[in-house]
């Protein structure tokens, strides 16, 4: 246990399970510096039969899902790995979500980190129950071990030409001593037969028949249906009601009040309407006359942002990293930029809306909960119940979209409060305009960035000044010293050689939530880093991609500055891999119709290498993107078409805050409610989008997010090379394109 | 008041609010949750189910609109997947968080129904209703277009 206070969101991520139900912030976190996720998981070991496979005497396979289902397909993903050392025909396998068990399973599920965590543990629990299953038919033959093979869903004896399959060996062997899981042998990746292969989705199916069942999908006997009315205001709350007419609404059954829950849920608290259905008690909330105390937030407005966004500009911030002397380079140099960059609030909108189902009994208490966290989602209601963790059973449901929103806790914290005080089995539901204006968003930020070039082009300066209303500030013991923790990302170790590079940060203040929106920090920092050295290119004379090469240099590795324990360095080769790769498949340099322009970036987060060229043209002041090549190195690709439709997806998610939506602050409140004022991508607004995977065989690593960050940057820099106007600040306004 | 109503082939009544959107009254009193809630506002689709044939969104359809109509949901289409669009889905490997496949799949229906060879811009058009925040309209598209294949070698 290293003592650290401090929670950055890979500490966030993993100890999910440590995370209590007031307070996130200060708790006496394990940082599991080691890399190795198998160490890290610091469980007990557990009997792979007990944990992760379950086999009938007629051979069905049933393998185990530790993490969440939100679209990303661990649950297609990870039971392949379990498979694939297990030997069994995937034909068999049948996939089930693990119980919520802590001290079992690892169950958070964010930071692009299913596949890549996951990897050796369950290689390792695959393998164990293999070596358990070959040492129980070896018994039963009476042979040495080590001439008996598995294969198939079974175990063979080489030289008598005996199988057995694994469904007459499973009791023995699960009662056979378990490996030790630092030693089990694992394949040899050449002998894959499972990972690396394109395995459609096991949810398919009932995602096309309706029959998936998402937390909103919940039915219990008994149970009501709740609606919660929130202040507006950020840190508002009721001052007085009257629900009067709210009683006389048809099918209504009672009006509570709710506390907030402070820091850690972060729940506004409010006044909660039950009713026999869901719009019963929308129709009652809408009926309801409400007081409110607005608080000391009512004035903010992104207005007031902005001004103070240009006031922490206007001086220096805090020093995040100083190589060399860049101030002392900018001043001494003729050949220089500095320009701006600004980014809104971003909501996730997933397309379920928040919501849970809670039955807190006297004696116990069960819950159905689209979540990332359901080890979370158990805490928080041991701790509304006052029951012990062990007598809440909390049922993971397919979550209809997550991308960070669903690792919250508060809409369990509110439906755990509302059960309780009603008795019964409630759902709280979300409405769109609630999920819209109770959000915790990814930040908004300004970025001042100046550099400097020396004659034959070679970076000679490179300076970055953030501010920001950053996630730090809000979740962090420290996060009030070090806000700047979470803001950066990649941004402060980019694989640009310069002399002289420095960074520098100070936090605005502000009453919005925030948190971990797909891709986070590196959803900005992406845009700022890659459209910089776009302009750099540019203020050189040299083609962006052959610049982008020339800076990134020689093979090396560059420690991650924000991570350096834990996470792998940024290696040049690879980042030069996916740039070259992502230019042949474009056609880059090559010839387009008028009126048709290439941009092109790329970037490394969640350690994973990604490049994207983006082709855009422009119509009646909006853009078209025409087309997305991407190239990807996530090591190596588990499910390469899986890896496919993340990239696609995260294309479609970065383009959502580039050119479509932005929330905005007016009186301490979102003034955005619905679809109809924060617009998506529709499907005409797709692009055609081709990802080339490299079929690397390092580990695997993030691939859930890694598509995001390049693609904004690709769009404004082919936008510039159309039409020779820098973008510099999100979502495209339509004056930009005037 | 009581609605009387055909659903996925079989005569329903169900006594609730008359203003009560179908949305809910499929979802809540009829426990038939394929149909999805997204907006309340019909800028979504994720309700998307066929009345009378029509791609409708069911989250503003006041249950007493539909008095004496054929309503079909997405659980009416086939109990097995053997709808040629839910076959393309699945070939195509088209949902990923999947909440809002039940309306696109919905609206691909009634499209096909129309036009069954559509072209890439019908299809931009005729499901231009329907938000998928996963971003699969590549797959959709793909997918619609197999469909259309699948149904012509019927």
């Amino acid at each position: 246990m290293s003592g650290s206070p401090t929670l950055d969101r890979r500490d966030f991520l993993k100890s999910g399970a440590a995370l209590g139900v007031a307070l996130v912030i200060g708790f006496h976190l394990d940082a599991r510096t080691t890399t190795d996720p198998a160490q890290a998981q610091e469980k007990p070991p557990v009997n792979p039969f007990d944990a992760w496979v379950r086999i009938t005497p007629d051979n069905r396979v049933t393998l185990i899902l530790e993490k969440s289902e939100m679209g990303q397909g661990a649950m297609t993903a990870l039971p392949m790995i379990l498979a694939e050392e297990l030997c069994v025909d995937w034909k068999q396998v049948k996939v089930e979500q693990a119980p919520t068990n802590p001290k079992v399973y690892d169950h958070g599920t964010g930071g692009s980190g299913s596949v890549a965590g996951s990897w050796l543990p369950l290689r390792r629990a695959g393998a164990a129950g293999r070596e358990m299953l070959i040492s129980a038919a070896a018994r039963r033959w009476n042979v040495n071990r080590d001439t008996c093979v598995a294969q198939d869903g079974g175990v063979l004896h080489g030289a008598r030409k005996n199988f057995l399959a694994y469904g007459e060996l499973v009791e023995e062997a699960a009662k056979l001593p378990i490996p030790d899981l630092k030693t089990v042998p694992l394949k040899n990746p050449s002998e894959f037969t499972i990972v690396g292969r394109d395995i459609p989705r096991v949810d398919a199916k009932e995602k096309a028949t309706g029959t998936a069942k998402f937390g909103i999908d919940a039915r219990v006997p008994g149970m009501l249906y709740a609606v919660v009315a929130r202040c507006p205001v950020f840190g508002g709350k009721v001052k007085s009601f009257d629900a009067t007419k709210t009683k006389t609404v048809s099918g209504v059954r009672d009006v509570i009040t709710i506390d907030a829950a402070g820091k850690g849920a972060f729940t506004a608290g409010g006044i909660v309407v039950l009713a026999d259905n869901s719009w019963a008690a929308m129709e009652g909330r809408r009926a309801l006359k409400i007081v409110w105390d607005e608080g000391p937030s009512a004035s903010e407005s992104s207005a007031t942002l902005d001004k103070q966004f240009l006031e922490n500009a206007a001086k220096p911030g805090k020093m995040v990293r100083n190589d060399g002397d860049a101030d002392g380079a900018l001043a001494g140099s003729k050949k220089k930029i500095d320009v701006s960059y600004e980014f809104p609030f971003a909501p996730h909108a997933t397309m379920e809306p928040m919501n849970c189902t809670v039955h807190i009994r006297p004696d116990g208490a069960e819950a159905w909960v689209p979540t990332q966290a359901p080890q979370w989602a158990q805490d928080v209601i041991a701790g509304v119940s006052g029951l012990p963790r062990e007598s809440v059973i909390v049922h993971t449901m397919l979550m209809g979209g997550g991308f960070g929103r669903r690792y919250q806790a508060d809409f369990v914290m509110e439906a755990a409060q509302i059960s309780k005080s009603a008795g019964k089995p409630v759902m709280a539901l979300w409405t769109r305009e609630d999920d819209m204006q109770h959000d915790f968003y990814r930040p908004a930020s300004y970025h001042k960035l100046q550099g400097a070039v020396e004659a034959d082009g070679k970076l000679l300066a490179w300076k970055h000044f953030q501010t920001s209303t950053s996630i730090a500030a809000m979740w962090d013991a420290k996060g009030e010293e070090n806000p700047e923790k979470s803001e950066f990302g990649t941004a402060v170790f980019i694989p640009y050689e310069a002399s002289n590079f420095r960074v520098e940060y100070t936090l605005a203040k502000s009453g919005v939530p925030r948190a971990w929106w797909r891709s986070v920090e590196h959803s900005t920092s992406g845009f700022v880093v890659e459209c910089f050295v776009d302009e750099l290119a540019t203020l050189v004379g040299v083609d962006p991609l052959e610049y982008r090469l020339r800076l990134i240099g020689d093979d090396r590795e560059i420690p991650d500055f924000v991570n350096p324990k834990e996470g792998k360095p940024l290696n040049t080769a690879r980042q030069k891999g996916v740039l070259k790769l992502v230019a042949e498949k474009s056609g880059w340099g090559s010839p387009l119709e008028k009126g048709v322009a290439r941009g092109i970036a790329a970037y490394y987060s969640f350690e994973t290498y990604t490049a994207c060229v983006a082709e855009v043209s422009v119509k009646d002041k909006a853009v078209k993107v025409n087309r997305l090549v991407y190239a990807v190195d996530c090591g190596r690709p588990v499910n390469p078409d899986g890896v496919r439709a993340q990239v696609e997806s995260a294309a479609i998610y970065g383009l959502s805050a580039a050119l479509y939506g932005a929330i905005t602050i007016q009186g301490g409140r979102v003034e955005q409610s619905n679809f109809n004022d924060y617009e998506l991508p529709r499907i005409g607004d797709a692009p055609k989008t081709e990802v080339h995977v490299v079929r690397s065989t390092e580990e695997p690593t993030g691939i859930g997010e890694p598509g995001l960050p390049v693609v904004g940057a690709a769009v404004c820099n082919a936008l510039y090379a159309l039409r020779g106007k820098r973008i510099r600040r999100l979502p495209i306004a339509s004056e930009d394109l005037a | 008041m009581a609605v009387t109503f055909t659903l996925n082939g079989k005569s329903t009544t169900v006594e609730v609010d008359p203003q009560m959107p179908l949305l809910w009254v499929l979802r809540d009193t009829l426990n038939l949750t394929g149909t999805k809630f997204g907006c309340g506002m019909a800028l979504c689709g994720a309700c998307t189910v066929h009345i009378n044939g029509e791609a409708t969104r069911s989250c503003i359809t006041p249950v007493s609109s539909i008095a004496g109509k054929k309503i079909t949901t997405i659980e009416g289409l086939s109990a097995d997947a053997s709808h040629p669009v839910q076959k393309a889905w699945i070939e195509e490997d088209v949902p990923q968080c999947g909440y809002c496949q039940s309306g696109q799949i919905m609206s691909a229906v009634a499209l096909l129904a129309k036009k069954p060879h559509p072209t890439d811009a019908d299809i931009d058009d005729a499901m231009s209703g329907n938000i998928c925040r996963c971003g699969t309209y590549q797959r959709i598209r793909k997918a619609i277009h197999r469909a259309a294949s699948l149904e012509a070698a019927k």
